[in-house]
């Protein structure tokens, strides 16, 4: 078997997702298991000092593409790009975040390549130099180990579901001549609200569903700000027209796995519970003592969330000292 | 403008899916089938295509699937979609990811289009990969998790959702596109148009028809080795208290002592 990890960075305007040191993270662990090196694939514009901050967590090579033509992500560049590096490179293993961005480019790439892909993966284990994923199917009903045949493998990670870790190793940057090849995509604008706690990375979720009666959802957005944290909606909500499409949380929404997730007036029903059981701790807040959101939570409590979301803020000030 | 919807039978969202005495597969007899959610978008997005073209053209369904899948084609037909093409083979029933791009990419391979559409996810394997790599088969362009898309002088221009906001993309045609959630309200099949469904053309197919054997699309690249119930969450603890305050108060002692988290 060649040998060799490659992890994708993921970068916007200079700053990388949390999400690119978790695939470090666990691109590590690959290495170690398989007693190869891990390098990771930088693709940008002007991103060659920012790349060097990327040894800390365990690459020894850090490739960085530094090209304009790189400077918002094209499928059809970044493929072309990455896969110039694979030929080259010949890894066994590519790990990247499954973000918007990431999963584009790994199913694009699995074509490409004729290799294996795995999307949304939870775990990977080495089983007698075989890679073994562990992937959510049917929304988090069931999760399947997978087998990986081929090479490379490819292993797209859920975001905040492994551990991020950082290591003694210092990478060397090298800066990479690309082929950009030939593209068709063009970019025309973007709309990013930057100063938003992207959902699927925050480390705690508040949500809001219909109980929340309406638009105004500053009583479960100061619950959330005190904690750094994202604001989630139910679809209920997201129909209503009070959050936008971006914010649903469930099998046809985001998936998130917090720390903490808190549902204030969500009654649990089985395509929420797709996007959010995950969560390390849950919290419901829900005026109905039968509503099933409440089985799978950790602590539940009974009433009106607009009376009990702003004392349990109050509380944590409190307890942090604010 | 000829539309092509990707379009897969799954599990309903509500449905229980239960695992296979052999861990390797799951029982589906309980099971209640529909249109995958984000295909019914697609059939959806290529209706209102085909009419804002002045209703030229034709919008034809293609999906990889057992015979039970000829319910859901009908369905979309009675939507108002033209034609549905079924590949029906014991030879793709376990196909994985890759294995289903390359019969759909062979089966398109003799249709016209100028438009494909496909779901950002089948809500069974959750894989998110298909549309990408049958246009990365054909050669064509693809913009994924489009929330908008307009088309004009033979370009498509997709609104696509990314972390914290949008990206306007362009694309020339043929292009590819894969649907998220807010790109339309999918309408429903009216009696008239299930009538009609019932006389629309509706073939079924081999590998072989399409020109394809095992070769063609090689042995799976995934390969399940167990399937697992996730560790069930039990509820836990109902926080009491006299007053609003005391269940807030002992809510955050419990994250503050007991979960560690705040
Ligand atoms: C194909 C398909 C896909 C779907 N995908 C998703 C998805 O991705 N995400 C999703 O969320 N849903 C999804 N759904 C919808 C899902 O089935 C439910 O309809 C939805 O989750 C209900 O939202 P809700 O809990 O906010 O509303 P409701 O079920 O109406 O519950 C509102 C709750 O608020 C409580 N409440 C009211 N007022 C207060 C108050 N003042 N204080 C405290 N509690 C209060 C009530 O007791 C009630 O329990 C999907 C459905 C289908 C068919
Ligand atoms: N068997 C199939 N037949 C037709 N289309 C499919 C099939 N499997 C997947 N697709 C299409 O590809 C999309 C993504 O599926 P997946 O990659 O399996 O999550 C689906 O929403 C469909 O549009």
């Amino acid at each position: 078997m060649s040998c060799g990890v490659l992890a994708i960075a993921e970068q916007v305007n200079g700053v990388f997702r949390k999400v690119t040191y978790e695939a470090l993270s666990e691109g590590r662990v690959i290495a170690d298991g398989l007693g190869c090196s891990l390098s990771v694939a930088v693709l940008g514009s002007g991103i060659k000092n920012n790349s060097e901050s990327l040894g800390k967590y365990g690459a020894e090579r850090i490739l960085v593409a530094d090209d304009a033509a790189l400077e918002e992500y094209m499928t059809d560049t970044y493929t072309n790009v990455i896969a110039g590096i694979v030929t080259r490179e010949k890894p066994c293993v590519i790990i990247l975040g499954a973000s918007s961005r990431g999963r584009d480019l790994a199913a694009r790439l699995s074509a490409r390549l004729d290799a294996p892909l795995a999307m949304d993966c939870v775990a990977v284990r080495l089983d007698a130099g075989n890679v073994v994923v562990t992937r959510p199917m049917y929304g988090g009903k069931i999760l399947a180990e997978i087998m990986l045949e081929g090479e490379p493998r490819i292993i797209a990670i859920r975001p905040n579901s492994m551990k991020i870790a950082e290591s003694q190793k210092t990478g060397v940057v090298e800066i990479i001549v690309v082929d950009k090849g030939s593209t068709d995509l063009k970019f025309i604008e973007k709309k990013l609200d930057t100063g938003k706690v992207e959902l699927t990375e925050a480390d705690v979720v508040v949500s809001g569903g219909r109980g929340m009666g309406g638009p105004d959802y500053s009583a479960i957005e100061k619950l959330a700000g005190i904690f750094g944290g994202a604001v989630g909606a139910s679809r209920s909500a997201v129909d209503e027209g009070w959050r936008p499409h971006s914010d649903q949380v469930g099998q046809t929404g985001k998936v998130v796995s917090p720390n903490l997730y808190i549902a204030c007036g969500i009654s649990g029903a089985i395509q929420h519970l797709a996007g959010m059981s995950s969560s390390k701790v849950i919290v419901a807040i829900n005026k109905d003592p039968e509503a099933p959101i409440f089985a799978k939570a950790d602590y539940g409590i009974v009433g009106d969330l607009f009376e009990i979301a702003p004392l349990i803020t109050e509380e944590i000030k409190k307890v942090k000292g604010l | 403008m000829e539309v092509i919807v990707l379009l897969k039978q799954v599990p309903s969202t509500e449905s229980f899916v239960g695992i296979s005495e052999n861990g390797l597969s799951v029982k589906t007899d309980d099971v209640k089938w529909v249109i995958n959610p984000y295909d019914e978008f697609a059939v959806e997005e290529a209706l209102r295509v085909k009419e804002a073209h002045g209703g030229s053209g034709s919008v034809t369904i293609l999906s990889v699937g057992t015979e039970k899948a000829v319910e859901a084609i009908r369905t979309a037909l009675a939507m108002g979609a033209d034609k549905g093409i079924l590949i029906s083979d014991s030879a793709a029933y376990n196909c994985d990811g890759l294995q289903t791009a390359k019969i759909l990419a062979a089966a398109i391979k003799s249709l016209p289009f100028d438009l494909i559409i496909a779901g950002q996810r089948a809500v069974d394997g959750d894989n998110y990969m298909v549309g990408s790599a049958v246009a990365e088969l054909l050669k064509i362009p693809a913009i994924t998790m489009v929330m908008k898309e307009s088309i004009a002088d033979r370009k498509i221009t997709c609104s696509r959702t990314v972390e914290g906001g949008m990206v306007v993309i362009e694309a020339p045609l043929p292009a590819l596109i894969t649907t998220q959630r807010g790109l339309n309200e999918p309408r429903y099949a009216s009696l008239p148009g299930i009538m009609k469904a019932k006389k629309k053309p509706l073939e079924i197919k081999s590998l072989k028809d399409i020109g394809l054997d095992s070769a063609g699309t090689g042995a799976p690249k995934t390969k399940i080795i167990s399937l697992k119930y996730p560790p069930e969450r039990k509820g836990g603890r109902m926080i009491t208290g006299e007053t609003a305050a005391d269940k807030a108060r002992a809510l955050v002692k419990a994250l503050h002592e007991e979960a560690k988290i705040v």
